[in-house]
Protein backbone atom coordinates (compact mmCIF):
# COMPACT_ATOMS: atom_id res chain seq x y z
CA UNK A 1 0.00 0.00 0.00
CA UNK A 2 1.19 3.50 -0.79
CA UNK A 3 2.17 5.90 1.97
CA UNK A 4 -0.59 8.27 0.88
CA UNK A 5 -3.13 5.54 1.62
CA UNK A 6 -1.91 5.32 5.20
CA UNK A 7 -1.86 9.11 5.53
CA UNK A 8 -5.47 9.30 4.44
CA UNK A 9 -6.50 6.39 6.60
CA UNK A 10 -4.89 7.90 9.67
CA UNK A 11 -6.49 11.29 8.98
CA UNK A 12 -9.92 9.70 8.80
CA UNK A 13 -9.25 7.67 11.94
CA UNK A 14 -7.99 10.70 13.84
CA UNK A 15 -11.09 12.69 12.97
CA UNK A 16 -13.35 9.84 14.03
CA UNK A 17 -11.29 9.40 17.16
CA UNK A 18 -11.56 13.02 18.14
CA UNK A 19 -15.28 12.94 17.43
CA UNK A 20 -15.58 9.93 19.69
CA UNK A 21 -13.60 11.78 22.34
CA UNK A 22 -16.47 14.28 22.33
CA UNK A 23 -18.43 11.71 24.30
CA UNK A 24 -16.23 12.47 27.27
CA UNK A 25 -16.07 15.76 29.08
CA UNK A 26 -13.18 18.09 28.42
CA UNK A 27 -11.00 18.97 31.38
CA UNK A 28 -11.15 22.55 32.62
CA UNK A 29 -7.75 23.46 31.22
CA UNK A 30 -8.70 22.16 27.78
CA UNK A 31 -12.22 23.46 27.41
CA UNK A 32 -11.18 26.61 25.58
CA UNK A 33 -12.80 28.80 28.23
CA UNK A 34 -10.86 28.41 31.45
CA UNK A 35 -7.41 29.93 31.58
CA UNK A 36 -5.03 27.01 32.14
CA UNK A 37 -2.78 29.34 34.11
CA UNK A 38 -5.51 30.36 36.51
CA UNK A 39 -5.04 29.15 40.10
CA UNK A 40 -8.66 28.03 39.93
CA UNK A 41 -7.81 25.08 37.71
CA UNK A 42 -6.38 23.19 40.70
CA UNK A 43 -9.37 24.02 42.90
CA UNK A 44 -12.46 23.77 40.69
CA UNK A 45 -14.12 20.40 40.19
CA UNK A 46 -13.63 18.78 36.80
CA UNK A 47 -16.95 18.18 34.97
CA UNK A 48 -16.04 14.54 34.43
CA UNK A 49 -15.79 13.87 38.15
CA UNK A 50 -19.40 14.85 38.77
CA UNK A 51 -21.13 14.18 35.47
CA UNK A 52 -19.75 10.68 35.00
CA UNK A 53 -21.75 9.62 38.08
CA UNK A 54 -25.07 10.62 36.52
CA UNK A 55 -27.26 8.78 33.97
CA UNK A 56 -25.49 9.30 30.64
CA UNK A 57 -26.85 10.99 27.55
CA UNK A 58 -25.16 11.66 24.23
CA UNK A 59 -26.23 15.31 23.91
CA UNK A 60 -25.77 18.54 25.84
CA UNK A 61 -23.96 17.92 29.11
CA UNK A 62 -24.11 14.21 28.25
CA UNK A 63 -26.36 13.74 31.29
CA UNK A 64 -30.04 12.78 31.42
CA UNK A 65 -30.95 15.45 33.95
CA UNK A 66 -34.59 14.47 34.39
CA UNK A 67 -33.69 10.88 35.04
CA UNK A 68 -30.99 11.98 37.46
CA UNK A 69 -33.66 13.91 39.34
CA UNK A 70 -36.36 11.18 39.25
CA UNK A 71 -34.03 8.43 40.35
CA UNK A 72 -32.42 10.39 43.13
CA UNK A 73 -28.92 10.76 41.72
CA UNK A 74 -29.20 14.45 42.48
CA UNK A 75 -31.35 16.28 45.03
CA UNK A 76 -31.26 19.92 43.95
CA UNK A 77 -32.83 22.39 46.34
CA UNK A 78 -36.23 23.76 45.41
CA UNK A 79 -35.90 27.07 47.22
CA UNK A 80 -33.66 29.27 49.32
CA UNK A 81 -36.28 31.47 50.95
CA UNK A 82 -38.66 29.50 53.19
CA UNK A 83 -41.69 31.38 51.86
CA UNK A 84 -41.20 30.54 48.20
CA UNK A 85 -44.08 28.50 46.85
CA UNK A 86 -43.20 25.37 44.89
CA UNK A 87 -45.67 24.40 42.19
CA UNK A 88 -45.24 21.16 40.29
CA UNK A 89 -48.23 20.64 38.01
CA UNK A 90 -49.48 17.76 35.90
CA UNK A 91 -50.59 19.29 32.64
CA UNK A 92 -49.73 17.81 29.24
CA UNK A 93 -50.22 19.89 26.13
CA UNK A 94 -50.26 18.32 22.68
CA UNK A 95 -49.36 20.69 19.87
CA UNK A 96 -50.54 19.67 16.44
CA UNK A 97 -49.19 22.39 14.12
CA UNK A 98 -45.99 20.51 13.42
CA UNK A 99 -46.21 20.03 9.67
CA UNK A 100 -45.03 16.58 8.67
CA UNK A 101 -43.38 15.87 12.02
CA UNK A 102 -45.10 13.94 14.80
CA UNK A 103 -46.99 16.17 17.21
CA UNK A 104 -45.27 17.72 20.18
CA UNK A 105 -46.10 16.73 23.74
CA UNK A 106 -45.23 19.40 26.27
CA UNK A 107 -45.22 17.97 29.81
CA UNK A 108 -45.61 20.57 32.56
CA UNK A 109 -44.49 18.19 35.30
CA UNK A 110 -40.93 17.70 34.09
CA UNK A 111 -40.58 21.41 33.51
CA UNK A 112 -42.18 22.62 36.75
CA UNK A 113 -39.91 20.35 38.74
CA UNK A 114 -37.11 22.67 37.69
CA UNK A 115 -38.77 25.95 36.77
CA UNK A 116 -41.18 28.37 38.33
CA UNK A 117 -44.38 29.36 36.48
CA UNK A 118 -43.06 32.92 36.12
CA UNK A 119 -39.95 31.70 34.29
CA UNK A 120 -42.06 31.05 31.19
CA UNK A 121 -45.42 32.76 31.81
CA UNK A 122 -46.15 35.21 30.36
CA UNK A 123 -42.88 36.63 29.04
CA UNK A 124 -41.94 33.62 26.94
CA UNK A 125 -45.26 31.78 26.62
CA UNK A 126 -48.73 33.25 26.96
CA UNK A 127 -50.63 31.06 29.37
CA UNK A 128 -53.23 29.98 26.83
CA UNK A 129 -53.25 27.09 24.36
CA UNK A 130 -52.80 28.24 20.73
CA UNK A 131 -52.05 31.81 21.81
CA UNK A 132 -48.35 31.47 20.96
CA UNK A 133 -46.94 31.56 17.44
CA UNK A 134 -44.40 28.83 18.02
CA UNK A 135 -42.51 27.34 15.11
CA UNK A 136 -39.06 25.87 14.59
CA UNK A 137 -37.79 29.20 13.31
CA UNK A 138 -38.64 31.04 16.52
CA UNK A 139 -37.25 28.13 18.51
CA UNK A 140 -33.99 28.05 16.58
CA UNK A 141 -33.67 31.80 17.05
CA UNK A 142 -33.69 31.37 20.80
CA UNK A 143 -37.32 32.17 21.52
CA UNK A 144 -40.06 30.00 23.04
CA UNK A 145 -38.65 26.54 23.66
CA UNK A 146 -35.32 27.69 22.30
CA UNK A 147 -34.83 29.99 25.27
CA UNK A 148 -33.52 26.98 27.14
CA UNK A 149 -33.33 24.10 24.68
CA UNK A 150 -30.06 24.53 22.88
CA UNK A 151 -28.58 26.60 25.69
CA UNK A 152 -29.10 24.84 28.99
CA UNK A 153 -31.35 21.85 28.39
CA UNK A 154 -31.08 19.23 25.68
CA UNK A 155 -30.22 20.68 22.27
CA UNK A 156 -32.54 21.01 19.29
CA UNK A 157 -30.93 18.12 17.45
CA UNK A 158 -33.05 15.79 19.59
CA UNK A 159 -36.18 16.07 17.49
CA UNK A 160 -38.15 13.11 18.75
CA UNK A 161 -37.83 14.03 22.41
CA UNK A 162 -40.40 16.73 21.71
CA UNK A 163 -42.00 15.38 18.54
CA UNK A 164 -43.13 12.20 20.25
CA UNK A 165 -46.82 11.85 19.39
CA UNK A 166 -47.47 10.15 16.02
CA UNK A 167 -50.69 11.30 14.41
CA UNK A 168 -51.56 7.77 13.34
CA UNK A 169 -51.77 6.42 16.88
CA UNK A 170 -53.04 9.47 18.75
CA UNK A 171 -56.65 8.94 19.77
CA UNK A 172 -57.29 12.17 21.68
CA UNK A 173 -57.63 15.83 20.79
CA UNK A 174 -54.74 18.30 20.58
CA UNK A 175 -54.37 20.91 23.29
CA UNK A 176 -54.69 20.29 27.00
CA UNK A 177 -54.76 16.58 27.70
CA UNK A 178 -57.13 15.00 30.21
CA UNK A 179 -55.39 14.14 33.45
CA UNK A 180 -54.38 10.52 33.83
CA UNK A 181 -55.65 8.80 36.96
CA UNK B 1 -7.78 6.80 -20.06
CA UNK B 2 -4.82 6.75 -17.71
CA UNK B 3 -4.96 10.53 -17.28
CA UNK B 4 -8.71 10.50 -16.54
CA UNK B 5 -8.41 7.83 -13.85
CA UNK B 6 -5.45 9.72 -12.37
CA UNK B 7 -7.56 12.90 -12.15
CA UNK B 8 -10.36 11.02 -10.34
CA UNK B 9 -8.00 9.40 -7.88
CA UNK B 10 -6.49 12.81 -7.07
CA UNK B 11 -9.95 14.30 -6.67
CA UNK B 12 -11.01 11.53 -4.33
CA UNK B 13 -7.88 11.94 -2.24
CA UNK B 14 -8.49 15.69 -1.98
CA UNK B 15 -12.06 15.04 -0.82
CA UNK B 16 -10.92 12.56 1.80
CA UNK B 17 -8.33 15.01 3.08
CA UNK B 18 -10.81 17.88 3.18
CA UNK B 19 -13.46 15.87 5.02
CA UNK B 20 -10.92 14.57 7.51
CA UNK B 21 -9.70 18.08 8.16
CA UNK B 22 -13.27 19.25 8.63
CA UNK B 23 -13.88 16.40 11.03
CA UNK B 24 -10.83 17.34 13.07
CA UNK B 25 -11.72 21.03 13.02
CA UNK B 26 -15.27 20.42 14.19
CA UNK B 27 -14.24 18.16 17.00
CA UNK B 28 -11.60 20.56 18.30
CA UNK B 29 -13.58 23.74 17.70
CA UNK B 30 -16.60 22.73 19.75
CA UNK B 31 -15.25 22.56 23.29
CA UNK B 32 -16.44 24.02 26.58
CA UNK B 33 -18.91 22.34 28.83
CA UNK B 34 -22.49 22.70 27.62
CA UNK B 35 -24.27 25.68 29.16
CA UNK B 36 -21.13 27.32 30.55
CA UNK B 37 -21.72 31.06 30.66
CA UNK B 38 -18.91 33.55 30.01
CA UNK B 39 -19.46 36.91 31.69
CA UNK B 40 -17.11 39.54 30.41
CA UNK B 41 -19.01 42.80 30.43
CA UNK B 42 -16.74 44.40 33.02
CA UNK B 43 -13.89 41.97 33.72
CA UNK B 44 -11.57 42.81 30.84
CA UNK B 45 -11.86 46.52 31.52
CA UNK B 46 -10.86 45.91 35.13
CA UNK B 47 -7.91 43.65 34.35
CA UNK B 48 -9.38 40.51 35.83
CA UNK B 49 -10.10 37.25 34.08
CA UNK B 50 -13.67 36.93 32.81
CA UNK B 51 -16.13 34.90 34.87
CA UNK B 52 -17.08 31.37 33.88
CA UNK B 53 -20.39 30.27 35.36
CA UNK B 54 -20.89 26.49 35.07
CA UNK B 55 -24.57 25.53 34.92
CA UNK B 56 -23.84 21.83 35.44
CA UNK B 57 -22.26 22.31 38.85
CA UNK B 58 -25.14 24.44 40.07
CA UNK B 59 -27.82 22.29 38.49
CA UNK B 60 -26.79 19.33 40.61
CA UNK B 61 -27.45 21.42 43.72
CA UNK B 62 -30.28 23.81 42.80
CA UNK B 63 -33.34 23.76 40.59
CA UNK B 64 -33.59 26.43 37.90
CA UNK B 65 -36.30 28.25 39.84
CA UNK B 66 -33.95 29.11 42.72
CA UNK B 67 -31.69 31.39 40.69
CA UNK B 68 -34.07 32.32 37.95
CA UNK B 69 -36.98 33.12 40.23
CA UNK B 70 -35.76 33.78 43.76
CA UNK B 71 -32.39 35.30 42.98
CA UNK B 72 -33.67 37.34 40.06
CA UNK B 73 -31.31 36.19 37.31
CA UNK B 74 -32.80 36.89 33.88
CA UNK B 75 -32.64 33.85 31.59
CA UNK B 76 -30.61 35.63 28.97
CA UNK B 77 -26.86 36.13 29.09
CA UNK B 78 -25.90 39.74 29.32
CA UNK B 79 -29.24 40.99 30.62
CA UNK B 80 -28.16 40.97 34.23
CA UNK B 81 -26.17 43.98 35.35
CA UNK B 82 -23.97 42.17 37.80
CA UNK B 83 -21.21 44.05 39.56
CA UNK B 84 -18.93 43.17 42.46
CA UNK B 85 -20.69 45.83 44.50
CA UNK B 86 -24.04 44.10 44.10
CA UNK B 87 -22.52 40.70 44.81
CA UNK B 88 -20.90 41.92 48.02
CA UNK B 89 -24.26 43.44 48.96
CA UNK B 90 -25.78 40.00 48.76
CA UNK B 91 -27.48 40.25 45.40
CA UNK B 92 -27.17 37.84 42.45
CA UNK B 93 -24.27 35.45 43.08
CA UNK B 94 -23.75 37.06 46.47
CA UNK B 95 -26.99 35.61 47.81
CA UNK B 96 -25.25 32.25 48.10
CA UNK B 97 -21.57 33.04 47.74
CA UNK B 98 -21.43 34.66 51.14
CA UNK B 99 -19.50 32.06 53.15
CA UNK B 100 -22.82 30.71 54.42
CA UNK B 101 -24.67 28.93 51.63
CA UNK B 102 -21.49 28.60 49.57
CA UNK B 103 -17.93 29.90 49.70
CA UNK B 104 -17.41 33.61 49.97
CA UNK B 105 -16.61 36.37 47.61
CA UNK B 106 -12.94 36.67 48.60
CA UNK B 107 -12.18 33.64 46.38
CA UNK B 108 -11.76 35.79 43.28
CA UNK B 109 -10.08 33.21 41.09
CA UNK B 110 -12.78 30.58 41.49
CA UNK B 111 -15.20 32.68 39.44
CA UNK B 112 -12.75 34.82 37.49
CA UNK B 113 -11.15 31.83 35.82
CA UNK B 114 -11.62 32.49 32.13
CA UNK B 115 -9.17 33.33 29.38
CA UNK B 116 -8.85 37.09 28.95
CA UNK B 117 -10.73 38.45 25.98
CA UNK B 118 -13.51 35.85 25.85
CA UNK B 119 -16.81 37.12 24.56
CA UNK B 120 -19.82 37.20 26.87
CA UNK B 121 -22.22 34.44 25.97
CA UNK B 122 -23.44 30.94 26.73
CA UNK B 123 -21.20 28.20 25.42
CA UNK B 124 -21.03 24.62 24.54
CA UNK B 125 -24.09 24.28 22.34
CA UNK B 126 -22.19 21.42 20.92
CA UNK B 127 -24.67 20.25 18.37
CA UNK B 128 -26.86 23.18 17.53
CA UNK B 129 -24.70 25.45 15.50
CA UNK B 130 -27.60 27.40 14.07
CA UNK B 131 -28.97 30.79 15.01
CA UNK B 132 -30.06 29.32 18.32
CA UNK B 133 -26.52 29.68 19.57
CA UNK B 134 -26.21 33.04 21.33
Amino acid sequence: MKISYYVHLSLVLISFGSLAAEMHWKSLSEDGLHDPESPAIELLQQPEEALSQLPPDYAGNKVLWNRALQEGYIEPRTNIYPDTKIEVIELDIVMEKTGEMPMVLFPHRQHTEWLDCSNCHDKIFIEKVDANEINMFTILSGNHCGQCHGAVSFPLTECNRCHSVPRSTFAGKPGVQPKKN
Amino acid sequence: MLIKSLKYSIRNKVFIMLFSLLGICFSIGVSAEYADVVLNQLSDQNDVRPVIFPHWFHRIRFRCKVCHNELGFEMRVGSNQITMGKIIDGKYCGLCHNSQVAWGVENCDLCHSGKPGLQTGIRGSNQTGGPGRW
